[in-house]
């Protein structure tokens, strides 16, 4: 489904990712962490061409980011993404929010964006917040319609940077508990992420960057019970101690 | 097609130059009251007393209500008048080109005050607390340590707001000083070139606002780098 | 001080004789009023798109739209009205440049202060829209995008709607400073507000009241140009954002 080979990214000096290659299959959750800076937001949004790269290349469902011709727009409609920022539009109702890229991107008709608008609404536990504003709503609230929005458009795969770190403590769970039901359905998804319960519980594999290089890429398992590199192991420590 | 002749210009360009320094000169005055004024008005403003806060609030909101040109033509026109009768100054003093310029200052204290009152709300209010928990009087947290503080955020602003002035200095046309643009159309007007001249004008104007609004965002950068 | 105060001279016929000295005010307020809307709604246009072109990615668009604003900006208005008004026409074709000159005075000083103020306070406008526009969260952009909506629509849809509302508030004050702006245009003989208080000084021997009627005046749009524009913010205020409710 996604294929990443040999990607390098740097801004002048500065290399931000080096070397980067994995691959996800379709149905797979792979759960990318590692320590700020390490690269992995930036990894994540080379996927749907949010961020450019010099070299290597990147395959979404046969499909090359990098390349010139490439339809991103449309490439884009077919990969959901989910912000640490939620980035809901705050001057739209949640409704407005959930049905805009439905009609001017995939034509839909109104009636059907609002149908499968609402659907998704239940499908979170906020459809009695449909006429709201994001404002109006917790972060956590504001994150399930985020990934509401994002499922509205029947995406193939979904990219989630690290959406919960933006959230209080109290709301965390209930965007997990959206992600992990995703998860259980199959969905194939990537995500950048410090909630390493999420890891053990749902992912396939966990993807350890730092410094912009893949470090570790290992089924949970694996990587839980026996991580091979030193900062692996010192990141596992620090954050399994809270 | 207009041909340009520009050869009025180097010949002027004495009685150019003596109209920048006017130019200048209400320039650097304005700056000089509005900063001075300006400062006590934001601090009467803030103030607790409620007839200083009223006044200031007053005074800023109506200069700010209305255009130059009239404040000009009012300190140029009726003011002196006023002064003359009310003084009983010999006929034949003349006290226009004084009061416009005063006019002017007293305007732009407006604007500088609106700058200053939010330099000084910038400020931490937990800073006048540490002052006075320090032993300090209002007045000495006022000048010890609220306005060096806001003075230094506030240096860009002000100092773009003094190039906003330069350029309005250019009104005073109406109370017919000749600074550096009365100067300029003088001569274009006496030599049937006022094209060259008004371009001139024009171009000279540009290259010291756009290089001065240069050197403020270099120094902005460096005692802000964002 | 012997000064007669007299409220009635407004009442006066005019000395030319068709009219009271009150209607030259109200003339001179109409011309102001007509002047400066006509400007806002120029300035807005340029202003939004100018504003937007600073912000694309394509370098050449973008410094095209920064050198009109830093032109505009470093220029006096004053020399600015006086190079529309005297430069300009002999500049133009001799063709268009001769109609200028041959239509009406009255018709050949409201273009250029039109024109004038417009393009200058466009530039004004262009700044806050651009600041409008870098002040949202830069993941805005990227959410547009990821939903599969191309840059334009992020635009026209994510972008640009927030970026309006948020730059009501300082936009308000660039519409108080067009009216006030619009005096300078007195000074090629255009009839407006400022022009007729100076009339009427000459006129009416009366110029205490005729100044301060005039300024009251402008301290009247002042106040009602903010009542609407306050009205307006209540309205695009964004639900759950500073200044919504």
């Amino acid at each position: 489904m996604i294929k990443i080979a040999n990607v390098s990214k740097q801004y002048g000096d500065f290399k931000v990712l080096t070397e980067c290659s994995t691959t996800v299959s379709k149905g797979e959750v792979i759960v990318v962490c590692g320590p700020s800076g390490s690269g992995k937001s930036t990894l994540i949004k080379c996927v749907n061409g949010l961020e450019p790269f010099q070299s290597g290349e990147i395959v979404v469902n046969g499909i090359s980011v990098g390349d010139r011709k490439t339809n991103l727009s449309k490439l884009r409609a077919q990969v959901g993404m989910v912000f640490q920022n939620f980035e809901l539009f705050p001057h739209m109702s949640i409704t407005e929010n959930l049905v805009i890229a439905q009609t001017k991107v995939l034509k839909r008709s109104k009636d059907e964006a609002m149908d499968k608008g609402m659907k998704l609404l239940d499908r979170v536990g906020l459809r009695a917040q449909a006429a709201k504003y994001p404002g109006q709503l917790s972060g956590g609230q504001q994150q399930r319609v985020a990934i509401a929005r994002a499922l509205a458009m029947d995406p193939i795969c979904m990219l989630f940077d690290e959406p919960t770190s933006a959230l209080d403590p109290e709301m965390v769970n209930e965007v997990l508990d959206v992600m992990t039901e995703l998860a259980r359905e199959g969905m194939t998804m990537m995500c950048v992420t410090h909630e390493m319960g999420f890891a053990k519980s749902v992912a396939n594999r966990v993807i350890f960057m730092d410094q912009g290089r893949i470090v570790e890429d290992d089924s949970k398992d694996a990587f839980f019970a026996n991580p091979r590199s030193e900062r692996a192991q010192q990141f596992l420590a620090k954050i399994l101690q809270h | 097609m207009h041909e340009f002749d520009w050869s009025s210009i180097p010949g002027a360009l004495p009685f150019l130059w003596d109209g920048m320094k006017i130019s200048l000169l209400i320039t650097a005055q304005a700056v000089l009251i509005g900063i001075v004024w300006g400062t006590l008005l934001a601090m009467m403003r803030l103030s607790s007393i409620k007839p200083l806060s009223w006044f200031a609030a007053g005074y800023v909101n109506f200069f700010r209500a209305i255009p130059l040109v009239m404040v000009l033509l009012w300190f140029f026109l009726i003011v002196p008048r006023f002064i003359e009768t009310l003084l009983d100054f010999p006929p034949g003093s003349d006290l226009r080109l004084s009061s416009a310029m005063m006019g002017f200052a007293l305007f732009e204290s407006a604007y500088y005050s609106e700058i200053i009152r939010a330099g000084i709300q910038s400020v931490p209010k937990g800073q006048i607390s540490a002052a006075s928990a320090l032993g300090m009087t209002y007045g000495q947290s006022m000048r010890l340590v609220v306005l060096p503080q806001a003075f230094r955020n506030m240096v860009p602003l002000l100092l773009t707001q003094a190039i906003i002035l330069f350029q309005d200095t250019s009104l005073v046309y109406v109370s017919a000083l000749a600074d550096f643009f009365g100067a300029a159309y003088k001569v274009g007007d006496r030599d049937g070139r006022l094209v060259e001249l008004l371009l001139f004008a024009g171009a000279v104007y540009f290259v010291i606002c756009f290089s001065a609004s240069q050197i403020v965002k270099r120094l902005q950068k460096k005692y802000h780098p964002a | 001080m012997n000064y007669q105060w007299n409220w009635g001279v407004f009442l006066q016929p005019s000395a030319t004789g068709d009219d009271t000295y009150l209607g030259w005010m109200i003339s001179g307020l109409q011309m102001t009023i007509a002047l400066s809307l006509s400007a806002w709604v120029l300035a807005l246009m340029l202003g939004a798109l100018v504003g937007v072109l600073r912000t694309v990615p394509n370098k050449l668009l973008a410094g095209l739209a920064t050198a009109y604003v830093e032109l505009f900006r470093n220029i006096p208005l004053l020399v600015q009205l006086f190079i529309w008004y005297f430069v300009l026409p002999e500049l133009l074709p001799p063709d268009l440049g001769n109609a200028f000159k041959q239509s009406h005075p009255v018709m050949q000083q409201f273009l250029s202060s039109m024109v004038c103020l417009g393009l200058f306070t466009s530039a004004r406008v262009a700044e806050q829209v651009r600041a409008g526009i870098n002040s949202l969260p830069r993941g805005q952009k990227n959410a547009g995008l990821a939903l599969g909506f191309t840059l334009p629509q992020t635009y026209r849809f994510v972008m640009l709607p927030m970026a309006f509302r948020l730059v009501v508030p300082p936009l308000t004050s660039e519409f108080l400073n067009i009216f006030k702006n619009s005096a300078v245009c007195s000074t090629i003989g255009l009839l407006e507000l400022a022009a007729q208080g100076r009339q009427l000084v000459d006129y009416t021997a009366q110029p205490y009241e005729s100044f301060i009627a005039v300024t009251l005046a402008y301290v009247m749009i002042n106040v009602v140009v903010m009542l609407l524009m306050r009205r307006l913010e209540t309205k695009v205020a964004v639900p759950g954002y500073i200044g919504g409710k």
